[in-house]
């Protein structure tokens, strides 16, 4: 079964084909990073107006380096929520037009579930029951998954995303957009044992919090003028990766959990991938650093899951932009 | 009129939102200003309870935008990664700031030449460490009738004063 993957929830376009939701037949995305650089983040009515200019060169890009024609598909997911409004809607008008003009089945699919099932198309199929930490520049989901399309939300962020996070320290330190790869960059020279930094571990819950740690980095930042940037850089790296790994590992412990998945735009950051393998007693899944960013080669692969569970959309179908997985 | 208090934990700064979230009405726009980490947010967070939402407003600078249906609707706009006029009108706000719903604009200082002139302008800043200042400056006469029902203890203490770039 082919199904075309189309995903718009943020500031990447991109298409793909993939077989059976494990095979990646083409994976185009267009990221618009440049374009918002100059904003330091996303600009909701700049992105939809860019969505728009590259949507249909990338789904064709995406369907002739599949070697696919239309007729070669089964079915068309496009992710619904959650996400920015306008951007949404630019992927979902645009896969119920082909599904309608080539009479296909469409299904909605959640962004935050298509991450997850990114694990899929690294030819493995994990191991249920499943911790898995979404963490990218707006979640930070923590979800036990028992089975396709059975999830329960442990915890989430109660203000800042990891991401965002990243974000926002990387521009205290004056080190540009995106955050994620500029902090990761400097803190290559610093010590993370320079700076002890504070963790809030919200005992008791399975949630997180990034704001305390953000304005403890600005309070350090202000009161030391010669403060070495990359020390800091890794002493805030060093306090993100202790509190995402020793939460993930308590819950996983706690619900029995056979595997761990760590997905999301922030599971490509080096430290976060070694801590977890080295910190977890069972085995933990991560995707290649191009699948952990925003992509619709995952939105594919949930779509498959999905509609072999028998479930498809109407032509109701809209976009749900606080859309949340459980 | 204004009203002066001191938050002493982040759970205080939430009361102080709450009780302006139970007190809002259609259209009821909150300008805050302040640097990173004077609570914004967490204001935010007890605004929405006010209003009947449950759970955390996180932070909205990712998205910009944030939307929660309460006992109003509330949206949690977040200005900080824009740093001028023209970009905050390429986002397009005017229909959530003259709409039927409760209106939190972060960073709002980025902005002030295309916000509604009336409004509950909430000033934040540091205090100590642990505590935080907080101003409440009301620009219309709803605004002033609202905060004359607030049961807030005016503390302008003398302390030391974090200096913000």
């Amino acid at each position: 079964m082919n199904v075309l993957g189309i995903e718009t929830s943020c500031d990447e376009t991109a298409a793909a084909v993939v077989q059976n939701g494990t095979q990646i037949l083409s994976n185009i995305i267009a990221s618009q990073v440049d374009i918002h650089s100059r904003y330091g983040g996303i600009v909701p009515e700049v992105a939809s107006r860019q969505h728009l200019l590259t949507m249909i060169p990338i789904i064709e890009d995406a369907m002739s380096q599949a070697q696919a024609r239309w007729s070669d598909l089964d079915a068309i997911a496009v992710t619904n929520g959650p996400g920015l409004a306008g951007s949404l809607l630019v992927g979902v008008n645009m896969a119920k037009a082909i599904a309608m003009a080539q009479g296909l089945p469409i299904i909605g699919i959640n962004h935050l579930e298509a991450h997850i099932y990114a694990n899929w198309l690294e030819g493995r199929a994990p191991d249920f029951p499943v911790v898995c930490l979404i963490v990218s520049g707006g979640h930070t989901d923590l979800v036990l998954m028992r089975g396709h399309g059975d999830y329960q939300l442990l915890g989430r962020t109660r203000d800042d995303a990891a991401g965002e996070a990243f974000d926002k320290v990387a521009r205290i330190l004056g080190l540009g957009y995106p955050g994620g790869p500029a902090i990761e960059q400097a803190a290559v020279d610093g010590n993370g044992t320079t700076h002890h930094l504070p963790r809030a571990w919200l005992k008791g819950t399975d949630d997180f919090s990034f704001s305390g740690l953000k304005t403890a980095v600005l309070r350090l930042v202000q009161e030391n003028d010669d403060i070495s940037v990359a020390n800091v850089a890794a002493s805030f790296q060093e306090s993100v990766v202790d509190v995402l790994v020793s939460k993930t590992m308590d819950a996983a412990r706690r619900l029995g959990a056979r595997q761990v998945l760590l997905c999301g735009g922030v599971a490509s950051n080096r430290l976060l991938r070694q801590t977890m393998a080295q910190r977890s007693p069972i085995p933990i899944l991560i995707p290649s650093p191009i699948l952990c960013t925003d992509n619709a080669a995952m939105t594919a692969s949930c779509g498959y899951f999905r509609l072999k569970a028998g479930e498809t959309s109407g032509w109701d179908l809209d976009v749900e932009p606080n859309l949340r997985l459980a | 009129m204004l009203i002066n208090t001191v938050s002493e934990s982040p759970e205080e700064t939430q009361q102080v939102g709450m009780q302006l979230g139970k007190l809002s009405q259609p259209g009821e726009v909150f300008l805050l200003v302040g640097g990173l980490g004077v609570g914004k947010t967490c204001l935010t967070q007890g605004i929405a309870w006010g209003l009947g939402i449950e759970g955390y407003a996180a932070s909205p600078s990712f998205v910009l935008i944030n939307q929660y249906r309460g006992r109003l609707p509330l949206y949690h706009i977040d200005l900080y990664r824009l740093d001028s006029i023209e970009e905050v009108t390429e986002v397009g706000l005017d229909d959530y700031l003259y709409g039927n719903g409760v209106c939190v604009v972060e960073w709002a200082e980025k902005a002030w030449a295309v916000l509604p002139r009336e409004n509950l302008t909430v000033e934040m800043s540091f205090f100590s460490d642990t505590s935080r200042s907080i101003t409440l400056k009301p620009n219309g006469k709803r605004y002033v009738e609202m905060i004359s029902q607030l049961s807030i203890t005016q503390r302008a203490k003398e302390g030391k004063r974090w200096s913000l770039p």
